[in-house]
C-alpha cells in the first residue's frame, strides 16, 4: 500500500474531497457538511431541551456514521504515515513558529503544544479547550464550516458561504498574528 | 446498506484528510501565513470539482438515488454568518483543525484532539442553549 504510506499532493486530495459534494447528493440528497454532526451528536446523546435541539436528528443519523468513519479513517492512516513520509512544511512557517517557541516539528501537530501534559498549562487549555469550543460554537452559529460553506456552499454558488469563508479567514488571521503569539508567551 | 456505504465514505474521507495533510496543524499555519499553496490548492480544487460536478448533475437532470430531484441546501445569510464565521476562524487557527480534521485527529490517536472534539461538542451545545439570545 504505497499510496497510504505517502502524503498526497493537493491536486489529489482536493478533487477527492470535492467529489463528496455530488456523491452525498446523489446517494441521499443530503449536503456535504461536517459541523452539523455536532448538533446531531448533542441532540442524540444528551437530549437537551433547548429548541435548537428539537428536530428529528434520526433523519441525519448518516452524519454520525460518516464522522465515526472519519475517525476510523484517521486511525487507519496514521501508522502507515508516521515515519514513512516526510511532511514538507515551508521554511518561512517553520522559522516563524520557531521564533514563537514551537520546538517539535516531527509530527502533524506540534507535540509540545498538544501533548497530555499540555493540559496542565493555561497555554494548552486555551489552544485545545478554547480553540475546540470556538470551532463548535462558531460553526453552528455560522451554520457551516469548511466543508459545508467553503466547499459545498461555494461550489453551489451561495453568497452566504463566500461571506462565511472570508470571515473564517479573518478569524484565522487574527488568531495567527495576534492570539497565537500571546498564547505562546504564557 | 446505505449506512455501510456512508461508513466506507467516512473512512475514506478520514484517510484523505490524513494523507492529504489537511489535519496538519502546520499546514493550517502555513495557509494563514500565506507561505504555501498546499491548502489553497486543496480547498480550491475541491470547490472546482464540486462545482463542475454539481453543474453536470443539473445539466443532465440527474435525480438522487432516493428518488426526487436533487435539492441543494440553502445557506442563509445573517449576523451569525459573520460573527460565527470569525469565531470559528479563531478556533480553526488555534487548534489547526476544522470539524472534519477534529474527528480524524481524534482517531489518529492524538489524545488532546479527543478533548478538542469534546470541547467542540460543548461549543455546539452552548450555542444551542444561548441561540435565542444571539443576534441572528
Amino acid at each position: 500500500m504505497d499510496l497510504l504510506a505517502a502524503f498526497w499532493p493537493w491536486y489529489v486530495t482536493g478533487p477527492l474531497i470535492g467529489l463528496y459534494v455530488p456523491i452525498l447528493y446523489l446517494l441521499m440528497n443530503r449536503h456535504f457538511g461536517i459541523s452539523s454532526s455536532f448538533r446531531d451528536i448533542c441532540a442524540a446523546a444528551f437530549r437537551p431541551t433547548a429548541r435548537y435541539f428539537q428536530y428529528n436528528w434520526r433523519e441525519h443519523r448518516w452524519r454520525i456514521v460518516f464522522v465515526a468513519g472519519i475517525a476510523i479513517g484517521g486511525f487507519l492512516s496514521h501508522p502507515t504515515l508516521m515515519g514513512a513520509a516526510q511532511s514538507e512544511i515551508s521554511q518561512q512557517t517553520i522559522t516563524a513558529l520557531s521564533s514563537l517557541g514551537v520546538r517539535d516539528f516531527s509530527s502533524l501537530v506540534p507535540g509540545d503544544l498538544f501533548s497530555w501534559s499540555s493540559f496542565l498549562t493555561l497555554r494548552g487549555l486555551l489552544l485545545v479547550v478554547g480553540g475546540g469550543f470556538l470551532v463548535g460554537f462558531g460553526t453552528r452559529y455560522a451554520e457551516g464550516c469548511t466543508s459545508g460553506h467553503s466547499i459545498h456552499g461555494i461550489a453551489t454558488f451561495q453568497r452566504a458561504s463566500i461571506i462565511a469563508t472570508i470571515c473564517f479567514f479573518l478569524g484565522g488571521l487574527f488568531s495567527t498574528y495576534l492570539l497565537l503569539p500571546l498564547i505562546m508567551q504564557i | 446498506m446505505i449506512y455501510v456505504i456512508v461508513l466506507a465514505l467516512g473512512i475514506f474521507f478520514g484517510m484523505i484528510l490524513t494523507n492529504g495533510e489537511v489535519i496538519s496543524w502546520f499546514r493550517i499555519q502555513e495557509m494563514f501565513r500565506f507561505d504555501s499553496f498546499h491548502m489553497y490548492g486543496v480547498i480550491g480544487s475541491a470547490i472546482v470539482v464540486g462545482a463542475l460536478s454539481m453543474l453536470l448533475l443539473k445539466k443532465f437532470n440527474v435525480r438522487a438515488r432516493t428518488g426526487g430531484p436533487i435539492v441543494i441546501e440553502k445557506k442563509s445569510l445573517g449576523k451569525g454568518t459573520v460573527i460565527g464565521g470569525i469565531l470559528f476562524g479563531i478556533g480553526w487557527a488555534l487548534t489547526g483543525a476544522c470539524p472534519g480534521p477534529l474527528y480524524a485527529l481524534a482517531g489518529n490517536g492524538y489524545p488532546s484532539f479527543a478533548v478538542a472534539l469534546l470541547s467542540a461538542l460543548g461549543g455546539a451545545y452552548v450555542y444551542g442553549l444561548v441561540r435565542d439570545k444571539l443576534p441572528q
